[in-house]
């Protein structure tokens, strides 16, 4: 068996073209891993027998030096995609055993380019949550643990069991999806690096929708660099979805490790929240003077409708995801309760089938939509969304890119009481004016706390200014030194 | 006073007991557009499938689909907005309507709510014995339509069968402007005509191609417009009309008897003649319409409306008025002839060098009744432009009278053979030599000479000759040549 | 606006999601607590502001109109709870 555990993506590939191990060989070893590693759960479906299949065709070209460019590496796929004939949840009841015929366009560009499918992976139900507790499948837990504590922490979320299994070394890289957070906060509470990509910059085709004019999807990985590989497969126009955007993808690679010397960084002063852990808030700091010593320019600048970015956030996502899951009726697909009356069947199905999170944003997006709150709450979001972009136009006029923390503090336990939904969303606090202005942005490991838990600063760019992004975030990596792996200790002894 | 409408005099009034009424129409056509795929989906448009076998994922509403507009569809809503004499709207939107229902798989149909893609225009509809009246046209809009249920088929569930859901509907709405059935029905056909010529729907009632929903108020003439009820789905112009008299004739009822109208939406029963309340409660939808975060704006620009303006075809308003000044038809023998297109290129083909009347008289008589006894639509007729023009050829030229060429032209509705060839084959030609002519009017007058005499008194007789000659020729003799020599040799001068 | 039971029980309705009657109160509840914290927009005045539906500023792409797609009637089928002859089944629509 190999040594995955200090394996990045990066040199696995290299291993691969080295010979230095097969395909195979290394698929082997990831599966072992997550054999070893059910308390994390992260996985919904483990797909050995495909990953196997798929390892051995990667070995036959790689021996026929016919490799493509993620040739034989191993990865895991947020259950949120669609996947041809491997069963896909989304994380929810309703879909426990929905098998789509289809697959999405990201996991098929993956496919394409030589990557072996490991798995699917745990996540909240229909991406909403920021712990992975809503998932039906039960929370994943964080590999991360307080020093010196056994309380089980959460991963983040939605995109938690992506986190999990990078952090965790059970796949050389997972893809996620990013409606209000959902890849940066958990890459931040698990130690890995995130991206959230531009609006229109990967399709959603074939990915189950949560609230459609901000979700995007984007890679989770050990490195930036890894970050930079994963995304440049993923993304792409695609003719399927009309919000998909016609540029070329650049060779993100090329970025890293670039010189950033006269690169403006903004740092906007609203994002020192209440609330904002002391810790993390140092880590900021010392962002700024990684990024400073290395030759950028530092400029405060004001983003002044930031504190508005939530409650706004909480009125369209819920809209949106109220109108998109109305297809989960249980007359094509899906979970249904068998009642004599129609109405009584889809009300007894849905109630069944979903959540008790996902069914209070159905009623709460149902409300804002409804005749004689329209304009009092979804217009009304509508236009703080238009201020919030407008912010984020102005501080790109003077700014190449924004540093800010990701999360305004580390994991918290697994079954932590919230006094009330809203408190929870806070958590969401400095990512979601990134999805409502549609622009990309990664979380990179950044440090630990006082407990030795891992802490994440963002770094938001221009439109398509993924390059860039990846230039930064591979300086904050090189500055912050080495980042260690979680100790296994769901390995039994 | 601002809600009385004052734009349009009373037209018509219904009388009952002491009072009169006036009737308030408004129309809500859906036309079914000519495309080759649906209007978000490939999947094909034809009519008469076998269930499901024209359904997409997409249309299916499968996890994770996105809609992608078809390009014709939005060329044939302009099209159709350019021949309602409509301004084109350079941006429009596409809504969510959403509803619960299972021949509506998305759980809501994408329509054009606020920002429809043509705005107003108008239609005139001409009628035999009064004037012409304008209808105005509110607002034409894109929408998808649902699939169909059957409900008949067992006692505890109805059929879903999805092959129409997601083909292109446009939805164009009138302003109140109808006053009576006739009205009603008169503008439907000419709409009808209308998208025929642009061949945008192709107004097939039978198949569901066209729809209406009729708004049916009614009030005292003067007073302000009166509650309405809608009357859903009505597939047939002839109930299109029973079902405003019916409906008017309730509403009427209800009033005189010092009840009121309740706003509801209402079926028409064919089999019974009859409009009555849908049991599903109307008030009970509110349909939250909101932009459809899976498509973006459409924007149009200038030369994409110009270049379609351009290739618009003569419409039946343009050709009626060519066909009077031109041809110098009567406005109704206009109005009959561009009715249907097919019909004006049947009588532009045949009336090129020949007779006018005589080409009117055989295409709105004779054709046109064979036609209706045989049930046939002209594009299946059996008597060609070629045909029928070398039938008034072998007229024009005395070859036929006008009697035999009725008999020519029954031979022609049977065989599809050419009327020269009929004619050859079965020696029916008139004869018009002058010396044959004159042998049996010289017989004729030698047998009779009492009617000889008789007729000094009566010149009326004159008809008993000439049907004693046409009998003697077995009707081939020239009656006009018969005349002629008849009166020469009788002195009648 | 407060969301009464009336309202809750409207919005399940129109969301088809059953509710207990000892779930109305906590759920109005919770909507209320998050209505509240939302309602804190109306600070900023938008009278002016046009409003924002997509971060993407194209227009729509335009497809091509050729029939790619369909005759999949096992897959549309493959995953339905109930059918027959091709067709989907629902418990008996009136209407």
């Amino acid at each position: 068996m190999i040594d995955i555990k200090n394996l990045n993506l990066k040199q696995i590939r290299d291993g691969l073209q080295n010979k230095s191990f097969t395909a195979l060989e290394i698929t082997e070893s990831y599966l072992g891993e997550i054999d070893k590693a059910k308390e994390l759960n992260a996985f919904i479906t483990v797909t050995s027998d495909k990953a196997i299949f798929m390892a051995k065709e990667s070995d036959k070209r790689i021996s026929r030096n016919e490799s493509r460019d993620l040739e034989g590496i191993p990865i895991s796929i947020k259950d949120l995609y669609c996947t041809k004939n491997i069963k896909t949840t989304a994380g929810s009841k309703i879909l426990k055993n929905f098998i789509p015929t289809y697959e999405s366009t990201i996991t098929n560009n993956l496919w394409s380019d030589g990557c072996v499918m490991l798995g699917k992976l745990n996540n909240d139900e229909f991406a909403m949550g920021s712990s992975n507790e809503t998932s039906y499948f039960g929370p994943s837990i964080n590999p991360w643990k307080r020093k010196n504590e056994d309380t089980p922490l959460v991963p983040g979320g939605s995109s938690g069991g992506s986190a999990v299994a990078v952090s965790g070394s059970l796949s050389a890289a997972t893809t996620a999806t990013d409606t209000g957070g959902s890849i940066r906060q958990p890459a931040s509470f698990t130690g890995t690096v995130g991206i959230k990509a531009t609006y229109g910059r990967c399709s959603r085709w074939g990915v189950v929708a949560f609230a459609s004019s901000l979700d995007q999807a984007g890679p989770i990985t050990k490195t930036v660099v890894d970050s930079a590989i994963m995304l440049r497969s993923m993304a792409g126009f695609d003719s399927k979805d009309s919000t998909s955007i016609d540029l070329p993808v650049p060779n993100y690679e090329t970025n890293i490790n670039k010189n950033i010397k006269g690169k403006r960084i903004g740092i906007p002063k609203e994002y020192k929240i209440k609330g904002l852990d002391s810790d993390i808030e140092n880590n900021w700091v010392d962002g700024i003077n990684w990024l400073k010593s290395e030759g950028a320019e530092i400029i405060d600048i004001s983003l002044p409708h930031t504190k508005y970015a939530l409650p706004a956030y909480y009125i369209i996502a819920p809209a949106e995801a109220s109108s998109n899951l109305a297809r989960y009726d249980g007359v094509r697909y899906g979970e249904r309760v068998h009642r004599k009356d129609l109405d009584q069947m889809y009300s007894d199905s849905r109630s069944d089938g979903f959540g008790e999170e996902v069914r209070r944003r159905i009623l709460m997006g149902t409300y804002v939509l409804s005749a004689g709150y329209y304009d009092a709450y979804y217009l009304k979001a509508q236009k703080i969304r238009k201020l919030i972009s407008n912010d984020f136009d102005n501080a790109f006029n003077i700014v190449d890119a924004i540093l800010t923390p990701t999360t305004p503090t580390t994991a918290f336990n697994v079954g932590k009481k919230f006094d009330d939904p809203v408190t929870m969303y806070l958590n969401d606090m400095l990512t979601v004016p990134v999805n409502m202005a549609g622009l990309p942005a990664i979380s990179i490991p950044s440090g630990f706390d006082k407990d030795g838990l891992p802490m994440g600063l963002q770094l938001i760019g221009k439109r398509f200014g993924e390059d860039n992004l990846f230039s930064l975030a591979s300086v904050i990596e090189d500055c912050r030194g080495t980042f260690s792996n979680p100790t296994q200790w769901w390995i039994e002894k | 006073m601002s809600e009385i409408i004052t734009t349009n005099e009373v037209r018509h009034l219904v009388q009952s007991g002491t009072d009169s009424w006036e009737i308030i129409i408004g129309l809500e056509i859906h036309a079914q557009i000519v495309s080759n795929s649906k209007l978000f989906s490939g999947s094909s448009t034809l009519f008469g499938s076998k269930p499901t076998s024209q359904v997409s994922l997409v249309d299916a509403a499968m996890p994770g689909m996105l809609p992608v507009i078809n390009e014709e569809c939005v060329r044939q809503a302009v099209k159709t907005g350019l021949g309602l004499q409509a301004k084109i709207n350079n941006t429009s939107v596409f809504d969510r309507k959403n509803y619960f229902y299972p021949d509506l798989p998305q759980g809501y149909q994408i329509s054009q709510f606020k920002y429809p893609i043509v705005g107003e225009g108008l239609v005139t509809v001409d009628f035999k014995d009064k004037e012409s009246i304008v209808v105005n046209i509110e607002r034409l809009h894109l929408e998808q339509d649902a699939g169909k249920s059957i409900h008949d088929l067992s006692q505890d569930y109805s059929y879903i069968d999805l092959n129409r859901s997601g083909v292109a509907l446009m939805e164009i709405v009138t302003k109140p402007d109808l006053r009576s059935a006739e009205e009603a029905k008169a503008f439907i056909t000419k709409l009808r005509t209308i998208l025929r010529y642009l061949g945008t729907c192709d107004g097939n009632m039978e198949q569901g191609s066209l729809r209406a929903d009729v708004n049916v108020s009614v009030r005292k003439p003067g007073d302000a417009l009166g509650t309405r009820c809608e009357i859903k789905n009505v597939n047939s112009i002839r109930f299109v009309g029973q079902a405003i008299d019916y409906e008017a004739g309730r509403q009427i009822e209800i009033l005189e008897e010092g009840g009121v109208i309740s706003q509801e939406t209402r079926l028409f029963d064919s089999a019974v003649g009859e409009t009555r309340a849908m049991r599903s409660k109307e008030e009970a939808h509110d349909y939250r319409y909101f932009p459809d975060p899976d498509l973006l704006p459409l924007y149009l620009d200038d030369d994409f409306i110009k270049k379609i303006a351009i290739e618009l075809p003569e419409l039946p308003d343009q050709k009626k008025a060519r066909f009077i000044n031109d041809y110098g038809l009567t406005p109704y023998d206009a109005s009959i002839l561009v009715a249907d297109r097919v019909s004006s290129e049947f009588f532009e083909g045949v009336a090129k060098g020949r007779d006018i009347k005589l080409v009117v008289n055989w295409i709105t008589g004779e054709l046109f009744a064979a036609l209706n006894r045989l049930n046939l639509d002209i594009a299946n007729s059996p008597i060609t432009v070629e045909s029928l023009g070398e039938l008034i050829d072998l007229i024009s030229d005395k070859t036929l009278s006008g009697r035999l060429a009725k008999d020519v032209f029954e031979i022609m509705l049977d065989t599809k053979e050419m009327p020269k060839k009929i004619v050859e084959e079965n020696g029916l030609s008139q004869i018009t030599d002058i010396d044959s002519i004159e042998a049996v009017v010289n017989k004729v007058i030698l047998e009779n000479p009492d009617k000889v005499s008789e007729l000094l008194e009566k010149p009326k007789l004159i008809g008993w000759f000439v049907g004693q000659i046409m009998k003697e020729t077995n009707g081939k003799a020239n009656p006009a040549t018969v005349n002629t020599i008849l009166k020469d040799k009788l002195n009648l001068g | 606006m407060p969301i009464d039971e009336k309202i809750v029980k409207k919005i399940a309705t129109l969301s088809r999601i059953t509710i207990s009657e000892n779930e109305i109160t906590k759920l109005s509840a919770e909507l209320n607590s998050i209505i509240k914290w939302v309602e804190q927009l109306n600070e900023i005045d938008t009278t002016e502001i046009l409003p924002m539906t997509s971060s993407v500023n194209n227009t729509l792409y335009l497809r091509k109109d050729v029939v790619s797609d369909g005759n999949i009637v096992d897959d549309i089928l493959l995953n339905a709870p109930m059918t027959e002859d091709g067709f989907f089944l629902v418990p008996k629509v009136i209407e």
